[in-house]
């Protein structure tokens, strides 16, 4: 047996490599300089987040694969991991002064936010059932911890326990999903898995079909689907607000990249068997999701429920598992980090410490305090519903456009009705912040960091739907830059 | 050596007693030592198949031994997550923890 | 096949029957005259104080989930010297790749005797 060793496989790591360097290093300093790493380790994250940008576009254009073909890095990934590390980017910023009023150990936040988007990262590029599931605990592991991050608040305590024992034991539905296909096609490649679907004696095996139905369990707990989201409210009220913010980008980016790996990729093949499921497990996360979000009035819960939402519509596009339905998730994806994580970093400025002031009575007037503050949330309450003129609007286009071209008339309908009644407790919260006048509007401070992340996420907002293309446009000019 | 259902059997046996665990238990120790038993069913399978298979790569068996080390390592952070839980309210029933409706 | 295993069986229906059968020769033939330092558990021991169901303090646990954690990050250590053994030139390669791993852990190791999570007082 020759075992493939290639020193130039570790180019297609470089930005997780950086990114392990960059937490290795804040470590560090945590441990032998406390002070210095509570001043430093934000903006060495930061750093280290742009370092990782720039290497990960720098794989653009040309698809590399190694590690035995373990890992690969096609345009298709390169994309989604754009989205996550904008994401990642983004939360560090709004988390500088956050972590600070919470008096949450600085060393340790950093660090734990870097390896969680290294989790993310290996899983957009794995091509194989082991990666998908190492890569799938490395983040997750991350994220139980930062879920229960304030270790003193017993909401967060809480969401940190029902997170870890509910996505533990979707992490064990999913490996034990992954043996059963490993025992149908007697391959964890996923290339090699759709090389094996080819022959009809493996296409009807019930093992095969049990284990595909176990991954998928397993991915629909992570982009939180109904029925799979019961989790997802809990953890969203009660992490820190910015770690809510980060994992609803990155956990669900980058299950979502595993998904249509192994649902597409993979198992095309099999799409006769997974399209029913896939089509009923859309159908029930747009509704449930846009339906309860409307009964909520604390608006971690609410935006809680929007995520659910929003994956019911990338799960169309993975339903429709046809070219613009793959072109349009990293679309949505990367739109999706940039107006979700300002709505996100909006209620981070308004929550005072302790996680006080989240119910949306406390945005009653915002508007007449502050016009600049309340006019973003109001942009991003557009984008999320999905009205122009946002990236929100120009995403749900393509993915409907991509229902079109699958014939997906029924699913379709679906989404608009929904999308339609979404808009009801979007604009709720335009309204609580323009209309209402109460006597004394809420005073908050918002730090320049958390400024930033708000211009540069409505300014993403707004550039998305007026230059749609920008994505590849972008990634296009700075690969040929490099 | 026997087929490999016997193998299938024991481990879909398990990964049922594991379900079963995470529906009925109470405790949060319980619940941990649950999601173990399906992890391990797990394990049983990838190598009952990396023997019955492909008898010249070991993949299954290498998949084990991954399952195992992140199975310790999601225990640690598990239990260190339980203890943090005790220490405010003095007992860990999974079902009394729930200040947030579900 | 089964009869493979039948050494097995052998060895240990052996291996019962000699542990079980001088446990119960010693009981039938031995002479029995108890007395309370004999009827200790651990008669030329520490004398026990305390019940056994009392609680262990918690650095305990700590303790045990670091040794856990370090001790099976080194199961990756077998196969990657069965295949460094076969890899011929690749070996360099392979012994800084193993580097990098145990650098990793290295930094775990340091950071939680930074902080203090080895000292007992």
């Amino acid at each position: 047996m020759r075992i493939p060793v290639d020193p130039s496989d570790w180019l297609i790591l470089i930005p997780e490599f950086i990114l392990l360097g960059t937490a290795i290093a804040i470590l560090m300093i945590d441990a032998f300089a406390k002070a210095a790493s509570d001043r430093s380790s934000p903006w060495i994250s930061l750093a280290g987040t742009a370092g990782a940008i720039v290497a990960a576009v720098f794989l653009w254009g040309n698809p590399l694969s190694g590690f035995g073909g373990m890992i690969v890095n096609d345009d298709f990934g390169v994309l989604v991991s754009t989205a996550i590390l904008t994401g990642t980017a983004l939360a560090v910023l709004i988390s500088v002064d956050y972590v600070r009023r919470e008096e949450l150990p600085a060393g340790e936040y950093y660090a734990l936010i870097l390896l969680s988007t290294i989790g993310m990262l290996l899983m957009v590029s794995s091509a194989n059932l082991i990666m998908i599931f190492l890569s799938l605990e490395v983040l997750s592991i991350a994220l139980y911890v930062l879920t229960g991050f304030a270790r003193m608040r017993p909401r967060s305590q809480e969401a940190g326990m029902k997170y870890f024992l509910l996505g533990s034991f979707s992490a064990a539905i999913l490996v034990y999903g992954v043996a059963l296909i490993y025992g149908a096609t007697g391959t964890v490649d996923l290339q090699s898995i759709a090389d094996e679907l080819i022959s009809p004696g493996v296409l009807g095996n019930p093992v095969l079909l049990a284990g595909a139905g176990l991954v998928l369990v397993g991915l629909g707990f992570k982009v939180a689907a109904v029925p799979f989201q019961m989790w997802t409210p809990d953890v969203y009220e009660g992490a820190p607000s910015t770690v809510a913010a980060f994992m609803s980008i990155g956990s669900k980016a980058a299950a979502f990249a595993a998904l249509v790996r192994v649902l597409i990729f993979a198992m095309g093949g099999l799409r006769p068997e997974w399209l029913a499921a896939v089509w009923v497990i859309a159908a029930l996360t747009m509704t449930v999701g846009n339906l309860v979000a409307i009964a909520q009035d604390n608006i971690k819960r609410m935006l809680a429920y929007s995520s659910i939402a929003h994956a019911g519509y990338i799960l169309v596009a993975v339903a429709a598992a046809n070219r613009l339905g793959l072109q349009s998730i990293p679309f949505y994806l990367i739109a999706y980090a940039f107006m979700n994580l300002g709505a996100w970093a909006v209620v981070t400025a308004v929550t005072r410490k302790g996680e006080e002031a989240v119910g949306l009575s406390d945005y009653s007037g915002l508007f007449w305090s502050h016009p600049v503050l309340a006019g973003s949330m109001g942009l991003f309450m557009f984008a999320l519903a999905g009205i122009p003129p946002t990236a929100g609007f120009t995403a749900k286009i393509y993915v409907f456009m991509a229902a079109v071209a699958a014939d997906m008339i029924g699913l379709l309908i679906i989404a608009i009705v929904t999308t339609i009644i979404s808009a009801y407790f979007y604009l709720r919260v335009t309204v609580i912040m323009f209309m209402e006048r109460p006597a004394e509007p809420p005073v908050v401070t918002v730090p320049t960091p958390l400024a930033v992340a708000i211009a540069v996420a409505a300014a993403g907002t707004i550039w998305l739907f007026l230059f749609p293309g920008v994505t590849q446009s972008f990634t296009d000019t700075v690969a040929r830059l490099l | 050596m026997p087929p490999v259902t016997w193998y299938l059997y024991v481990s879909a046996a398990l990964f049922c007693i594991g379900l079963f665990g995470m529906m009925t238990r109470r405790n949060a120790i319980a619940l941990l030592m649950s999601i173990e038993l399906m992890l391990n069913a797990a394990n049983i399978n990838l190598v009952a198949f990396s023997g019955y298979l492909t008898e010249h790569t070991l993949v299954g068996q290498v998949f084990a031994l991954f399952v195992i080390t992140i199975a310790a390592a999601e225990a640690a952070v598990g239990l260190a997550i339980v203890i943090n839980v005790y220490r405010t309210v003095q007992h860990i029933n999974a079902d009394e923890i729930n200040i947030m409706k579900w | 096949m089964l009869v493979q295993y039948l050494p097995f069986l052998v060895l240990f229906i052996v291996a019962v029957a000699f542990a079980g059968g001088a446990m119960v020769l010693s009981r039938l033939l031995g002479p029995k005259r108890p007395s309370a330092t004999k009827l200790e558990p651990y008669e030329s021991g520490m004398v026990p104080i305390g019940g056994t169901r009392g609680r262990f303090p918690i650095r305990f646990y700590l303790v045990a989930l670091l040794f856990i954690l370090f001790d099976i990050e080194i199961i990756f250590l077998y196969p990657w010297a069965v295949i460094f053994l076969e890899a011929g030139a690749a070996r360099v390669f392979l012994f800084f790749e193993i580097l990098v791993f145990l650098g990793v852990i290295t930094v775990g190791y340091v950071y939680i005797w930074r902080k203090g999570a080895l000292d007992w007082e």
